[in-house]
């Protein structure tokens, strides 16, 4: 039996390898992935999203209890970064969420970043997949910590939590572009330290500021005390709020198409990409191609004009 | 495309509060380019084995220096078979008398590393009896 059949069959083993072949860009995976895709598109996705130590982790960890006791199955994509330097990582979130270990409606997966700058893993979405067609209820991706721009999160979760904690800057931080401007709810987490209350007077500000857009959403600011699960039922409340608030909109849609037509465009570009190198790589034609850049005899304009031109003339015939 | 990346869990079963060497054992596994999963103190063999799971590791590396480890370590090893996944190794790092090292080796931990273990010999283990599996 494949991957797949033995993950449709509820073997955990079967999931986590293939989720390991994915990460690894095993060319094996892609025909487990067509497989289950499928059984994919029925499970919630919640982003979680905010700046290194604003407790993300023991967020995710209170919301998995939360949706435990509703009697939902709970995914967790948990992901750290890799070294620059070494390629290695350490991947520390599962140490907030042990309690769910040894919980069969539960399964935690940690990615390293591998290189992707955008707060979240090339492998995400298809780790998602795997576990949404394992039949988890909710999948809870929780990304790096993050500074101003690592944004990729909201192509992924339906609904993303943004985690501010008191004192990390004043208000003109609160209305810069960037990650401020993906959150569908708000949380500052570690409510019970001095400055809790200004920090979400500050984002409601700015966020009543820019709701001049179409949306028939305004993200609310909530407070959380993670480590005592203080705030953690209203949070869960309004997930549930955003998750019908996308359904009777037809917001649902739209999201859905915009994240396919990125997941495409993505796929396309490396597709066309490795096609590509393959070809130019054969025979040391691509050295070639470095070294007639290096001395001008040619540029990399014309280079890469004509390889593109070649690889459709090929496809012709 | 890719090579096969290897995955190993950090982690300490039972009660003894000290981490300094499993953290430091994390840290050098990672700076030779693995991907450690730090799972932290006060772990059940169970859960150890849980997460092993779930992560697909490699191998279980398991810092132990609350004496417990005729009963700790033997039993993560039977958890493991229980599973069906004693394919992944176990080695184990900590204050372990001389005299206890082969009947932990009987019972299934691939290596037993003593006090003054440098972690490039850690490294140099794994990669020879891990990552060349």
């Amino acid at each position: 039996m494949g991957l797949a059949d033995r993950i449709l069959n509820n073997d955990i083993r079967a999931a986590a390898r293939l989720m390991r072949d994915i990460d690894d860009g095993l060319e094996s995976a892609k025909a487990e992935l067509k497989q289950l895709y499928p059984h994919t598109g029925k499970a919630y996705i919640i982003g979680i999203t905010g700046p290194p130590g604003a407790g993300k982790s023991t967020l995710v960890d209170q919301i998995t209890a939360e949706y435990r006791g509703q009697g939902k199955r709970v995914g967790v994509v948990a992901i750290d970064p890799t070294s620059p330097f070494t390629g290695g990582a350490i991947l520390g979130d599962r140490i907030r969420m042990n309690r769910h270990a040894e919980d069969e409606g539960v399964f935690i997966r940690s990615l390293a970043t591998r290189g992707a700058l955008g707060g979240i893993s090339h492998s995400t979405g298809d780790v998602v997949n795997v576990m949404d067609a394992m039949g988890m209820d909710v999948v809870i991706i929780e990304t790096v910590g993050v500074g101003q721009d690592e944004i990729d999160i909201v192509r992924m979760a339906h609904t993303t939590i943004v985690i501010m904690v008191p004192g990390l800057g004043d208000d003109i931080q609160a209305i810069k572009a960037g990650i401020l401007e993906i959150g569908d709810i708000f949380v500052v987490n570690k409510s019970d330290r001095d400055g809790a209350d200004r920090t979400a007077r500050e984002l409601s500000v700015m966020l009543e500021m820019g709701h001049s857009r179409d949306s028939g959403w305004m993200p609310k600011v909530l407070m959380t005390e993670g480590n005592r699960g203080e705030g953690i039922k209203a949070l869960v409340t309004e997930c549930l709020a955003h998750k019908e608030y996308l359904l009777s909109s037809g917001a649902l849609n739209k999201f859905i198409m915009e994240k396919n037509a990125v997941i495409l465009m993505n796929m396309l570009k490396d597709g066309l990409f490795n096609e590509a190198f393959r070809i130019v790589s054969k025979n040391g034609k691509f050295d070639k191609m470095v070294q007639e850049i290096t001395d001008h005899s040619s540029d990399p304009y014309t280079i890469v004009e004509n390889t593109v031109k070649g690889l459709i003339v090929t496809n012709r015939n | 495309m890719s090579s096969r990346k290897l995955r190993i869990l950090v982690g300490k079963p039972g009660l003894d509060g000290h981490d300094r060497g499993a953290k430091v054992v994390a840290r050098a596994l990672r700076d030779a380019g693995f991907e450690v999963i730090y799972t932290g103190l006060h772990q059940t063999p169970e859960q150890i084995v849980a997460a092993a799971i779930q992560e697909d590791v490699d191998c279980i590396g398991l810092s132990i220096l609350s004496g417990a480890h005729n009963t700790l370590l033997p039993r993560v090893s039977t958890v493991l078979k229980e599973k069906n996944a004693d394919d992944i190794a176990i080695f184990c790092g900590g204050v372990i008398p001389e005299d206890d090292i082969p009947g932990l080796k009987a019972a299934g931990i691939k290596e037993v590393f003593t006090p003054g273990t440098s972690t490039e010999d850690i490294i140099k283990w794994v990669k020879e009896n891990i990552a060349e599996k």
